[in-house]
């Protein structure tokens, strides 16, 4: 069957028809929906990890009990897997084992643009890197066998351009694939010095193999387009050179950008007078190319940041550019925001209006640091907030415990804000951690996590009593706020933050896009009594704007959280009747 | 033929995506080559959000970039002129003329532009501007604004109207399916 799917969907088809067994995954744009869509079905086992190094060991597990298993995950989520990544290449797998990666170029929704092309190189294994949704399903197919094959993980790598463009997509039917037994074998899985030592020249030995295979892999291939121009290019950045060149350049497409093909590329660039490497990020392609004595233009001409398209690669050739209307006032930008109603905004505007210094997370609960609020001072990766203030005050001293906070969300805390809080008790730091527990793992688009009470397939599932895991780890002040009641928060935040010592504030209000959080009727200001003060534009709320010189509130965004009505000195908000 | 192009922009949170799963099902079944390019993350929280349709015998890019949109569908007045460079000198302008105010116009920072489909008029850009929100709301919901546009620019298309309907009920969930139904055919006669 044919049918239009995004790049995750059909990474899913491939796990799928390639007899997958078990996945588990950490959630992560641009990768989510790679598990998301393997979660419909009723015949493999799925979850979501608390983490990404969680996921890829439960993996290896099932791989070692024989089972074809996969995870996924962005492109930073690899760095917290990259523990068991390097040493499993060492092991080999038993059953098949798919780690899909998917980078952000221009990073859309993520903190770096990272190349985990650098991955593959560093743990040596193989990586595939499909340019469209067709490829995607075949790619995803083939590498459990090319796992099985040369017995180690595969790296499957997406980008954004593929995870979330749809193309056409050929279905096949699910592999029956047996259950492979499992063997003890201590030389092979035990991974200490005397093992290992013994391994090592086995990972070289598969290297070479893989680099043998990679000749005559299918996924590199060869489109001849005269002998002018020889273009070697991988990934997205394939269909921009097709979209500008046609068939009227030679194209070397690799599919398997780890290990390199060195005789097939050898060969291509000497059947053409002039050769580049158009490929998005770093010179991965590139510095192999010098690495056997070619000298291809590449990065010099094309950029290492951002994405690619048809017009960055014709500007970069010198092409005309295509006439354009441009308007003559430049478009007030549109940045993302808290939404109306956003248990987040209620925390945020106390810790702005007290003037505290936050060390932030990651989350949709970033956005805090955008205008008006500005009310985070650093956002590193997830967990940064809660280790990175203990180190804060060690730095700045005793007085600025009583006006910094760590901000974290219920996701994010269990990922790895845990083992943080664990330090901040341990080493008996005066830090305040704020748990933003909005009930969901949002910003990725809602998935459920340790906290929810429920699994990746909305049945009831084991809960994580924030409270009781804080209490446990040995902070003594644990308290529960309503973000909604800005009296409550900063009376919390007042309080913590004077106490001499450690404390946790879980701000719990379950994300106001949730199906089955009820809203309120909309709010109304009555501008006989509204004095245009703005005090409740500071809370930066989507819904209300000044219209005329007054507070004006849009009844289609509003969702009657009554945060901005609590903020009005004059009574002016409120509900009509 | 040539490869059409079409953007679909807007505000995150406004169902650009189901616009676009609607276009991307209806060409496919067609017997195109499709290629539906979105965005997903961050940006979607009200955000500027836009979404790239090409279709013809071959397409390679998922993006449509400066000077090659065919059709630009903008859910909302400011992104029109946001996105006006990407598109041809003969491409068309399908413009919602609903403003909804980006943070730096709601905080004060910067003011929503005036005069701006006037403004595209006057460079030569054809503009089909359309009050798709009254509509969708006379169809029942604010949210069929989505399909209240795929239905203006159906009008350009060469495509049955039926096809379109068949679309909508394929794509939709089936509870809503008689609300969008109503606003493609109030879209279509506008």
């Amino acid at each position: 069957m044919k049918r239009l799917m995004i790049g995750n969907e059909a990474v899913a088809q491939g796990l799928y028809e390639g007899g997958i067994g078990l996945v588990s995954s950490y959630p992560g744009t641009p990768s989510t929906e790679i598990t998301e869509f393997l979660a419909k079905r009723d015949d493999l086992h799925s979850e979501w990890a608390p983490n990404e190094k969680v996921a890829l060991e439960v993996a290896f597990g099932a791989s070692l009990a024989g089972v074809r298993s996969a995870c996924a995950m962005k492109h930073v989520g690899l760095n917290v897997a990259a523990d068991p990544l390097f040493t499993m290449s060492y092991t080999g797998v038993n059953a098949g084992l798919v780690i899909c990666v998917a980078d952000d170029p221009a990073m859309h929704s993520s903190q770096n643009e990272q190349d985990s092309r650098h991955y593959a190189i560093a743990a040596k294994v193989p990586m595939l890197e499909p340019a469209d949704s067709a490829e995607a399903r075949d790619f995803a197919k083939a590498a459990f066998e090319l796992s099985e094959k040369f017995d180690t993980p595969v790296l499957l790598r997406m980008c954004t351009r593929v995870a979330h463009s749809q193309s056409i997509v050929e279905t096949g039917v699910r592999e029956h694939t047996e259950k492979k037994e499992y063997i003890k074998n201590g030389a092979k899985y035990i991974m200490m010095p005397g093992n290992a030592k013994k391994r090592h020249p086995v990972v070289e030995a598969r290297t070479e193999a893989l680099a043998v295979y990679a000749e005559t892999c299918p996924f590199n291939r060869i489109e001849r387009g005269g002998d002018e121009i020889g273009i070697i290019t991988s990934g997205t950045a394939y269909q921009y050179v097709k979209e500008v060149f046609g068939e009227s350049v030679s194209v070397l497409k690799i599919g398997m950008p780890n290990p390199l093909p060195e005789k097939l590329i050898a060969g291509f660039a000497a059947s053409v007078k002039k050769l580049y490497v158009i490929e998005e990020l770093d010179p991965v392609i590139e510095n192999f190319c010098r690495s056997i004595g070619l000298d291809p233009v590449g990065k010099e001409t094309f950029s290492p940041i951002g994405e690619y398209s048809q017009q960055s690669i014709a500007e970069a050739f010198g092409m005309e550019p295509k006439p354009t209307v441009k308007a003559d006032s430049a478009a007030p930008a549109r940045p993302p925001m808290m939404c109306p109603g956003c248990p987040h905004r209620g925390i945020y505007y106390t810790l702005a209006k007290n003037k505290i210094t936050v060390l932030g997370d990651i989350g949709c609960y970033t956005l805090g640091a955008q205008p008006p609020l500005n009310a985070v001072d650093s956002t590193l990766c997830m967990g940064a907030s809660v280790s990175g203030i203990h180190g804060f005050l060690l730095g700045s001293g005793e007085e600025q415990s009583k006006k910094t906070v760590a901000v974290i969300g219920d996701s994010t805390f269990i990922h790895s804000g845990v083992t943080g809080l664990i330090n901040v008790a341990y080493n008996g730091s005066n830090s305040t951690v704020i748990i933003l527990d909005n009930s969901i793992t949002g910003m990725t688009g809602h998935q459920q996590n340790p906290t929810t009470g429920y699994n990746i397939k909305g049945d009831p599932a084991g809960k994580v009593d924030l409270e009781s895991l804080c209490r446990a780890v040995g902070i003594n002040r644990v308290r529960v706020v309503d973000p909604y009641d800005l009296k409550q928060c900063e009376q919390a935040l007042k309080e913590e933050l004077a106490a001499e010592e450690p404390s946790v504030i879980i701000s719990r209000r379950p994300c106001v896009l949730l199906k089955y959080v009820k809203t309120a009727p909309p709010l109304k200001v009555d501008t006989e009594k509204c004095r245009s003060c703005k005090r409740c534009m500071g809370l930066g709320c989507p819904a209300i704007s000044m219209k005329n010189g007054k507070a004006r509130i849009d009844a289609t965004l509003c969702v009657g959280c009554e945060v901005c009505e609590q903020l009005c000195a004059f009574g002016a908000i409120g509900r009509e009747g | 033929m040539k490869t059409v192009n079409i953007m679909i922009v807007g505000v995150g949170g406004q169902g650009s995506l189901l616009a676009s799963k609607l276009l991307g099902r209806l060409l496919v079944d067609e017997g195109y080559d499709v290629k539906v390019s979105e965005v997903h993350g961050m940006s979607q929280r009200g955000g500027s959000v836009v979404t790239y349709v090409r279709f013809g015998e071959k397409v390679y890019s998922p993006l449509v970039t400066a000077g090659e949109a065919d059709y630009i569908i903008s859910f909302e007045k400011l992104e029109a002129a946001r996105w006006a460079e990407c598109l041809k000198a003969d491409g068309r302008m399908i413009v919602n003329t609903q403003e909804i105010d980006p943070m730096p116009v709601i905080i004060g920072s910067a003011e929503y532009p005036s005069g701006i489909l006037e403004e595209l008029k006057a460079k030569g850009v054809n503009v089909d501007a359309i009050d798709a929100l009254s509509i969708a709301l006379k169809a029942g919901s604010a949210k069929s604004v989505n399909i209240v546009l795929m239905a203006r620019l159906a009008k350009y298309f060469d495509i049955p109207y039926e096809k379109w309907i068949a679309a909508i009920e394929n794509t939709v969930a089936p509870k809503f399916a008689e609300m969008n139904k109503k606003a493609f055919e109030l879209g279509f006669n506008a």
